[in-house]
């Protein structure tokens, strides 16, 4: 036999080896249960939704935590784990009376003291929890179920502090894992939310899988974004780390995953393409960008100059250049968010059109000498990549010499955090976006915070804002704290804190064939979402 | 040969020390901080602060790297910055899907590679010669992640014969574990086959010419017993030089190639951590391949002894 035929006949046979290997080999089926394969806007790295404020580890905060009170779609605060609440006469003592049956994912029933521990780590942490905080002179357990804040004075914000929608969530944990200090990550994963963090599964930059809480006793009421009956009606949620998109844009096409949460802008006619997918709005109020200026260093440490950058930018620009298609982004004048309770035009219409003879006048007012705008400029995160440019294209038609230095957005918010002149490392401008619901008042949103040294990146700094901000944390009459909102923001754009450059909207995709049920929210929330083949 | 070996070995450490210093240095001296990243964008300057603290980044450079080597002596990598695990772990983890891929295209790679450059060296400037140099020349000049995508297009998305991504382990049934496999190993060897198929061509040419060969013809040998038994021993020296060369360039396309795929290997975790400026993770991940690379060196200069009976250590 030549060397040929045997090396031929080897082949045959390992080849009518393989399938009945394969056959053997193969681990047998896990029982049915439902799936949902999800990938996320990026990994989840830490699991401790207070000790970072990153929007993933909050994503993940809401599939295993819990929340005293919740924001519905219609910005109302509702009772969610608490079944019912009393405000004494003088306004002064909350008292809070938590629902039947609420257990950790240990079988423990959720008690006040847990809520109470869980309240102060957050409000040590959390900016608008560090102001509730400011207020409260004690809280304490009544009985199991019934607890007590006993405020110093009266404190406008506390429910809406304690349905804070986005980062930082107060989520509701048990007292031992809550009595980590606020300055340590938590080492225990245990919540009372409607499903549990499979830690033995959990593989950083691979999976993470949360399985249905099956003692969860959600609301009556319909799911409503953070708030009402919070249904797990699939068994397992895994979410796939798949950091290349267009590597998740194919795997949604070809059925393998089902649901992705951001795709980027660029490749959403691929998925408009595919008669699977349906792209969903389910963030409405979406996102906000942001200029930010630095008022420590020239030339934005004069306020005349702040003014003239506003007077140059507006926001169709830098719309158009990102987002491109008008259907997802909105030119808004309100700093609160169009279509929310704190909505208003005045002062933020600046920033509809740019008037550059204004801005060159306001410089030579402040008698600008052309010293360079530092302006950082981040190049790798699609939604900011193209700000930036816009920004220096418009502020130089305003007058100003603008030194642009391209970076990652990693290496941004690293520099941002330094106090140092530009030519040693500080910066004068960077651009940023928001969530929403991160920004829907001038407490939850930093960028009004103009406490000096206390203040979020760009350290601004005046007293006549910081009485308004607190003007409107003590203020518990509806209409008035409406009008102090109104204005703080005329106060933020007459010394320009930042300017805010455009509303824009983030789809989520989902195989419409394999999936039904997704909320909206501040959030993607896996409650609710049932497979149609499950 | 016991003695070059561990002579070898031990060379190694200062080898090893001085990647340890350099990255660690490198890392610390190159903008971007773990801090910030980790306290998230809404973070305060007070937050991030803090954590800086908890992190021990506030000390002194010379403390840091103390305190890493003390540990490193320990065989303690050091715990990640972000995921609370052990940086072991995390390798560990890890380890299975990078080395299915880099065997399934070293595998590949060979079956391919060898007897392309062979035929094509049998019969140079023909036909055969040219299609696999031209084949070679386009497998140098395609990027790894456009031939990814390619690959993905026609055979994942279109003719839906393979999945678009991920990784099942062996663990799992040998066909899902193949399944996953053969477009990414596909991907990775073609770079790695049209470099060991031109040095293949070049080396067996070159032997061709020899007195021995036209000897071993005189002989009356078959030709596949002069190109197999003749030619190709004697030219394996420097094709398995190459090929050792060649597992950087195989550690640098694993990490396009799982990116690509969604492979979580190795390749993907030190992407993730470089972006992350998760300095524990990226020193651990740095120390691994350059001790791998210097192993693997190690085993091709040994294995010079079983090719060419005239070496000898």
């Amino acid at each position: 036999m030549t060397w040929g035929r045997s090396f031929a006949r080897s082949l045959l046979a390992a080849a009518a080896a393989v399938p009945m290997i394969a056959g053997l080999m193969s681990a047998t089926p896990a029982a049915a249960e439902t799936t949902l394969r999800v990938v996320m806007h990026s990994d989840l790295k830490i699991v401790d939704p207070i000790w970072t404020t990153a929007y993933i580890t909050r994503n993940h905060g809401y599939m295993i935590y819990d929340t005293l009170f919740a924001m519905d779609e219609k910005l109302n605060v509702t009772p969610q784990m608490v079944d019912s609440w009393k405000v004494s006469d003088d306004k002064l003592t909350y008292t809070f009376t938590l629902r039947d049956g609420l257990k950790w994912h240990d079988g423990a029933p959720v008690t006040a003291e847990d809520c109470i521990a869980s309240i102060k780590r957050w409000g040590s942490k959390d900016s608008m929890g560090q102001k509730l905080m400011s207020f409260v002179a004690e809280m304490k357990a009544v009985d199991a179920k019934t607890f007590t804040m006993q405020l110093k004075e009266p404190y406008g914000l506390v429910l809406l502090s304690l349905a804070k929608p986005s980062s930082n969530v107060p989520f509701m944990m048990p007292k031992r894992v809550a009595e980590t200090p606020g300055t340590e990550q938590i080492s225990e994963y245990i919540g009372s939310g409607p499903f549990v963090f499979s830690k033995d599964e959990w593989k950083p930059g691979d999976k993470t899988v949360y399985t249905k809480f099956a003692d969860y006793k959600p609301r009556s009421e319909p799911g409503s974004w953070a708030a009402g009956g919070k249904v797990a009606k699939v068994d397992r949620v895994e979410w796939i780390s798949m950091p290349d998109h267009q590597t998740a844009v194919n795997a949604l096409v070809a059925g393998e995953i089902d649901v992705l949460e951001a795709p980027p802008h660029d490749l959403l006619p691929i998925l408009q393409g595919s008669d699977d997918v349906a792209l969903l709005n389910t963030n409405p109020l979406g996102n906000q960008y942001m200029f930010r200026m630095n008022w420590l260093h020239p030339p934005f440490d004069n306020q005349k100059v702040r003014q003239a950058a506003l007077a140059a930018l507006s926001q169709e620009p830098f719309l158009q250049a990102v987002i491109g298609n008008p259907e997802y982004y909105k030119v808004c004048p309100a700093m609160f968010v169009c279509d929310t309770p704190f909505a208003f035009t005045e002062g933020g219409d600046k920033l509809l059109k740019s008037d550059f003879e204004k801005s060159k006048a306001l410089l030579k007012e402040a008698g600008y000498d052309g010293t360079p705008v530092v302006l950082m400029h981040s190049t790798d995160l699609a939604v900011l990549t193209n700000l930036a440019p816009v920004a220096a294209d418009l502020l130089k038609k305003g007058g100003f010499t603008v030194d642009m230095q391209s970076m990652d957005w990693q290496t941004l918010v690293s520099r941002r955090a330094k106090k140092e002149k530009p030519s040693e490392g500080g910066w004068n401008a960077f651009l940023t976006s928001w969530v929403a619901a991160d920004i829907l008042n001038p407490i939850s949103a930093a960028g009004y915070n103009t406490g000096c040294d206390k203040a979020w990146f760009g350290w601004p700094c005046d007293a006549e804002m910081e009485k308004l901000r607190n003007a409107f944390a003590t203020e518990t009459d509806e209409a008035k704290q409406k009008d102090l909102a109104k204005q703080i923001q005329v106060r933020a754009m007459e010394i320009g804190t930042h300017a805010h450059v455009g509303q824009w909207y983030q789809p989520t995709a989902i195989r419409k064939d394999k999936v039904e049920g997704m909320l909206n929210g501040p959030a993607p929330f896996f409650w609710n979402i049932s497979r149609k083949d499950g | 040969m016991i003695a070059f070996v561990a002579r070898r070995l031990l060379a190694t450490i200062p080898v090893l020390v001085m990647v340890a210093l350099f990255v660690f240095l490198m890392l610390r001296l190159t903008p971007g901080d773990p801090a910030a990243i980790i306290a998230g964008d809404n973070a305060t300057p007070i937050q991030i602060e803090e954590i800086r603290e908890r992190l021990g980044l506030n000390d002194p450079l010379p403390t840091q790297l103390a305190i890493w080597a003390g540990k490193l002596l320990q065989g303690d990598l050091g715990e990640s910055f972000f995921f609370k695990k052990k940086v072991t772990e995390l390798i560990l983890q890890r380890v299975e899907p990078t080395l299915a891929l880099a065997a399934s295209t070293m595998i590949v790679t060979l079956l391919v590679a060898v007897p392309l450059g062979v035929i094509a060296a049998y019969r140079q400037g023909g036909w055969i010669d040219r299609a696999v140099m031209g084949f070679s020349v386009a497998g140098f000049s395609i990027p790894v992640f456009v031939l990814g995508y390619l690959l993905i297009y026609v055979f994942a998305v279109e003719l839906k014969w393979f999945p678009v991504q991920g990784y099942k382990s062996i663990s799992a049934g040998l066909w899902p574990f193949l399944h996953r496999l053969i477009l990414p190993s596909l991907t990775l060897s073609v770079i790695y086959i049209a470099l060991i198929a031109r040095i293949t061509r070049a080396s067996v040419i070159d032997v061709l010419g020899e007195d021995y060969i036209r000897t071993a013809r005189a002989k009356g040998l078959t030709n596949r017993a002069v190109l197999v038994k003749h030619a190709l021993r004697n030219a394996a020296v420097p094709i398995v030089t190459i090929i050792g060369i060649g597992i950087a360039l195989l550690i640098g396309g694993v990490v396009v190639t799982e990116s690509v795929y969604n492979i979580p290997g190795l390749g993907r975790l030190t992407v993730d951590a470089v972006l992350g400026r998760d300095y524990p993770t990226i020193q651990a991940v740095i120390l691994v391949f350059s001790f791998v690379y210097v192993l693997i060196n190690l085993l091709i200069d040994l294995s010079y002894t079983l090719l060419d009976p005239r070496i000898r250590y």
